[in-house]
């Protein structure tokens, strides 16, 4: 097991290095740099910006440096400088030494952040958001399943999967201006727009309190992006568990004359909620990348602007930092996913 | 050809008293029946030829143009409409020209919808096609040669799945379209932006889906491949001398195609959804070309003034949505009835 986790580590390693460069390679091989306004500015003003974020260097040049500066963690002796160039994500002073981790480089475009202050300010508000509407997936997923499921074949079964067809075809782009419409502006019961949210955040992410001040914004992005999920769950949950209480065990445990409750939670459901584990990793993906859209339309002040806009104005650190950031999401969360296998499932053994 | 038989679901219901060498015919008209008698895949099938129907005479179903902009008549609205949305009574003005009010710069609504299914249609069934093309020969080799290419291969695919696939299309979208318009007349990337150009931006969509589209097809392909590659049959095809191709594309591949089939059936629904999502967020369709992503797009931006310009088009992609889902449910459920649980 230790080594498994040891091998997926390095194997994130290597998925997050190429993700680098595929994005890198692209990106700059689109035309024009992050300088080229439809005003053109002076050349020599080009050329000083150029000579400040070391964009005349050769490629490889900015790509390794680009790497050393993200990934490799510093430790020097020198005291960081409050210079755009030198904000480092985590950057704790041990003795001496300052250890020095993550700088993603400073925004080209709003020449006052760093890529980092996006990160701080803005991605609490999209994690937030995903893991609402994760928990959204699975409040109102694996209940409807489970009950679809137990009672198939009845008026619960057909509706419960009626619902779930249904929630797989309202995308967030559908979902999301209905209910805008509906809750926020014709019943006005709830915030159209916006986030209950400040900084500072506990754990970096965690919003302060939790009240009704916090939940009546959270309420509608929520729902509208986690409902096509919860559907995905509710199908898969009751796939899953249908298929298991027709195992032998699931007999053996009756045959023994156990409780129908305790058969069915002490050894169905553990049994049968492999498969949606499995389905957590690209849930979670799509979730994550929901969010930009989400956040489009009920005007969320999450990381979704940042990357749409960064792209179309060549906001190289931004491109390189959302996505990069994105990917290790995407691959922790692959790596969470199959660990959880083996704890469901004590006959998968990773080594 | 018999083998088929070997390895799909015995028909549950009426098909066991047939005698055996019916058997094959019965497959695929198995599925059918089963999937005729299924009261909701037959609504979205007719839904989906409805819409395709629509999409095709839609210069004779529109009543105006998409593109032509009336900048006296822009947010105008029947009077029907306000009886639906009433908070747009106090400012609302009115013109029955429109069947569903007209847009920000005064197109008509309506016939954008009609024009839009274009856009999806097209998308739910080149998608598919590509992917379906890509991966099933990608996934084949992989399996059927196993060993190192196998792993290669599988590990390309790994990486690849690890890149977030909207992430992917977002920065191929954002390269294609900024680097093809300088590119010098004459060369082939250039007729290649013509080409999107006149297809108002969907080829580059086509491409960009195509290419992150395959690798689960590609997984799923190597799986059953490998499920069928030892089976007796392959062997006695290997033993009357029959070519590695011969065997991967005659004697596995429609063994497996009906697997392949559903599953890409059931991914349709994605790809709409990342055009529209594509075209929601502006990398997507070139304006003034219609589709129901860019429509919601400019709709929400007013959808506390104007809701009618967002929820009609998402009316439209969540009918088409349904339509395929329910289709694809069916089928999955004709070609293997175990998945729906009746035994």
């Amino acid at each position: 097991m230790g080594r498994y986790v040891i091998r997926r580590l390095l194997y994130m390693v290597v998925v997050v290095v190429v993700v680098s460069f595929i994005t890198f390679g692209l990106m700059h091989a689109v035309p024009g740099g992050p300088f080229t306004r439809e005003k053109k500015l002076p050349e020599e003003t080009i050329k000083i910006l150029n000579e400040r974020y070391h964009l005349n260097d050769p490629l490889w040049k900015q790509y390794v440096d680009y790497l050393y500066d993200t990934m490799v963690p510093h430790i020097t002796t020198i005291a960081p400088t409050n210079s755009l160039l030198d904000d480092f994500l985590i950057s704790k002073k041990v003795g001496p030494v300052w250890f020095r981790w993550m700088n993603f480089g400073p925004s080209m475009h709003s020449r006052s952040r760093t890529v980092n202050d996006i990160f701080r300010a803005n991605l609490p508000i999209s994690a937030q958001l995903g893991t609402m509407a994760l928990t959204v997936a699975l409040v109102i997923g694996m209940p409807l399943g489970i009950v679809a499921a137990l009672k198939q074949n009845t008026i619960y079964d057909y509706t419960g999967m009626a619902m779930a067809i249904f929630g797989v075809s309202v995308p967030v782009i559908v979902l999301g201006p209905i209910l805008v419409w509906i809750f926020g502006v014709a019943l006005k019961w709830l915030p159209p727009t916006g986030w209950g949210a400040k900084p500072p955040y506990i754990l970096g992410f965690l919003p302060t309190h939790l009240g009704w001040d916090y939940f009546r914004f959270a309420i509608m992005p929520a729902v509208a992006l986690g409902l096509g999920s919860s559907a995905i769950i509710a199908r898969l949950t009751r796939a899953s568990l249908l298929q298991t209480v027709r195992e032998d065990y699931i007999r053996t445990a009756r045959a023994k004359g156990l409780h129908e409750r305790t058969v069915i939670t002490k050894h169905a459901l553990k049994n049968s909620l492999i498969p949606v584990v499995t389905i957590l990793g690209p849930l979670f993906a799509a979730l994550v990348t929901g969010t930009f859209v989400t956040e489009l339309i009920f005007g969320i002040p999450g990381m979704g602007k940042y990357f749409v806009v960064s792209i179309t104005n060549r906001d190289y650190p931004v491109i390189m930092g959302t996505i990069l950031l994105y990917a290790v999401f995407l691959v922790v969360a692959n790596l969470v996913v199959d660990l959880t296998y083996a704890y469901l499932d004590p006959r998968i053994r990773y080594d | 050809m018999a083998q088929t038989q070997a390895l799909q679901p015995q028909p549950l219901g009426g098909a066991g008293g047939m005698p055996l060498t019916q058997k094959r015919e019965s497959l695929w008209q198995d599925a059918l029946r089963r999937l005729m008698r299924n009261r909701a895949a037959v609504i979205g099938g007719t839904i989906i030829i409805l819409l395709i129907f629509i999409t095709i005479f839609a210069d004779k179903i529109a009543l105006k143009s998409f593109e032509v902009q009336v900048l006296v008549d822009q947010n105008k609205v029947p009077q029907w409409l306000l009886s639906v949305f009433p908070t747009m009574k106090p400012y609302a003005q009115i013109s029955e020209a429109y069947p569903l009010g007209a847009d920000y710069v005064g197109r008509d609504l309506f016939s954008r919808i009609i024009y839009g299914g274009r856009v999806s249609l097209s998308v739910a069934f080149i998608g598919p096609l590509i992917s379906l093309i890509v991966g099933v020969v990608y996934g084949s080799i992989s399996g059927y040669f196993g060993g190192r290419v196998d792993n290669i291969m599988m590990r390309i695919v790994d990486v690849l799945y690890a890149f977030p696939s909207l992430l992917f299309i977002i920065l191929l979208m954002a390269f294609f379209r900024s680097t093809l318009t300088e590119i010098p007349p004459g060369t082939p990337a250039y007729a290649l932006s013509q080409l999107d150009h006149q297809l108002g931006g969907m080829l580059f969509i086509f491409i960009g889906i195509g290419l992150t589209a395959w690798e689960t097809m590609a997984r799923l392909t190597r799986g059953q491949v490998l499920s069928v590659r030892e089976k007796e049959f392959v062997e006695a095809a290997h033993t009357i001398g029959a070519s590695n191709w011969r065997i991967m594309f005659k004697h596995i591949l429609p063994n497996i195609l009906g697997p392949l089939i559903v599953n890409e059936t059931l991914a349709i629904p994605g790809y709409i959804t990342t055009e529209a999502f594509l075209s929601f967020i502006g990398l997507g369709v070139t304006p003034p070309t219609p589709s129901w992503g860019a429509m919601i797009s400019d709709g929400s931006a007013v959808v506390r003034t104007y809701p009618n310009q967002a929820v009609f088009p998402a009316l439209a992609l969540a009918i088409c949505m349904f339509a395929f889902n329910f289709l694809g449910d069916g089928l999955r459920d004709a070609f293997d009835p175990r998945l729906r649980g009746t035994q």
